[in-house]
């Protein structure tokens, strides 16, 4: 039978390769925040299974406002995204160097 | 093996294939399609949670809404791919090494001997006529309902600043002005009576000089 650990450990597993994309793409933007896309899928497979072995719907809640939270969050990123590219023609993160000291 | 372990494994292997997929398709497009596809699939994996409202919220607006913006993001941007590959081998045993270490730290506390069926048995499943919606929207709406409020600031937070962003200004592109229109007075603003002397056709026939007014 599936118990709880199956479904932390598939939480596991996402978390460590949107990890793992993240020294792997670290030059483009936009799959830096695919991964940190990811990572909040693996979170949220956490909640929602912790949330049906404890019969407790607090962790559906929880798993509700992150998926509010994360929406605004790729929203404003992408838009940062694009004025970015728009100003520098650029979204390598090796040249955006202009606050170096 | 039953029905429901087969499920979970089948839906667990789709969704870890397409989230190794993501890191490392060379082509953006091709990234955003698989993430969309570990997404679908781990909301599958939701519903064997019996989380069905959630399950659909996630195909709804993640997979409707971010992540078409993802893609359509991606489509606009003109990248160039060669150049952001280029450390791509160099950084690949030391990303693999520290995503080995933490999957093997994290299984240690979450692995089998601390959550498993002897801990954590296996709940019984809702009955016929249980709504997943209805019992999450009376959590939402009384015991949640400040946070519920503040998670609406938020996205109008995002609207905003979303639009304020990316909204540019052309110098050479003409705009009709509204408040100036509405604005106008019906006599000096909308005509202009100039008087001026009318001037002879060269070599034509003089004109009588007209004076207007």
């Amino acid at each position: 039978m599936i118990s709880l650990s199956h479904y932390l450990l598939l939480g596991d597993i996402l978390f460590s390769i949107a990890v793992a994309g993240i020294f792997l793409n670290r030059k483009n933007v936009i799959i830096l925040l695919m991964c940190i896309e990811l990572m909040l899928l693996a979170v949220n497979m956490n909640f929602i299974a912790f949330s049906h072995f404890l019969q407790d719907s607090t962790g559906q809640v929880f798993v509700f406002f992150i998926l509010t939270v994360a929406a605004a969050e790729a929203a404003i990123g992408l838009a940062i995204l694009v004025v970015l590219f728009r100003n520098r023609r650029t979204i390598n993160v090796e040249d955006l160097d202009t606050l170096k000291g | 093996m039953g029905f429901e372990p087969f499920l979970f494994y089948l839906f667990s292997a789709v969704t870890v294939v397409s989230a190794g997929m993501v890191i490392t398709r060379r082509n953006p497009v091709h990234a955003v399609l698989f993430l969309v596809l570990a997404f679908v699939s781990s909301s599958v994996l939701w519903m064997l949670l019996e989380a069905e409202f959630l399950a659909i919220v996630l195909v709804l607006v993640y997979v409707g809404a971010v992540m078409v913006l993802f893609l359509f993001v991606v489509m606009m941007l003109d990248v160039d791919l060669a150049a952001l590959r280029a450390q791509f081998i160099r950084y690949l045993p030391l990303g693999l090494a520290i995503a080995l270490v933490m999957a093997a730290e994290i299984f240690l506390v979450v692995g089998p001997s601390h959550f498993g069926l002897a801990d954590y048995p296996r709940p019984a499943p809702a009955a016929a006529g249980f709504s997943n919606t209805e019992a999450l929207g009376m959590v939402l709406y009384t015991v949640y309902v400040y946070p519920f409020e503040i998670a609406a600031v938020i996205l109008l937070v995002a609207i905003v600043a979303a639009i304020r962003l990316t909204l540019r200004h052309r110098p050479e592109t003409k705009y009709q002005k509204p408040e100036r229109q509405v604005r106008v007075t019906k006599g000096p603003d909308r005509i202009r009576i100039v008087n001026m002397p009318s001037e002879a056709k060269a070599g034509g026939p003089a004109t009588p000089k007209v004076t207007p007014e």
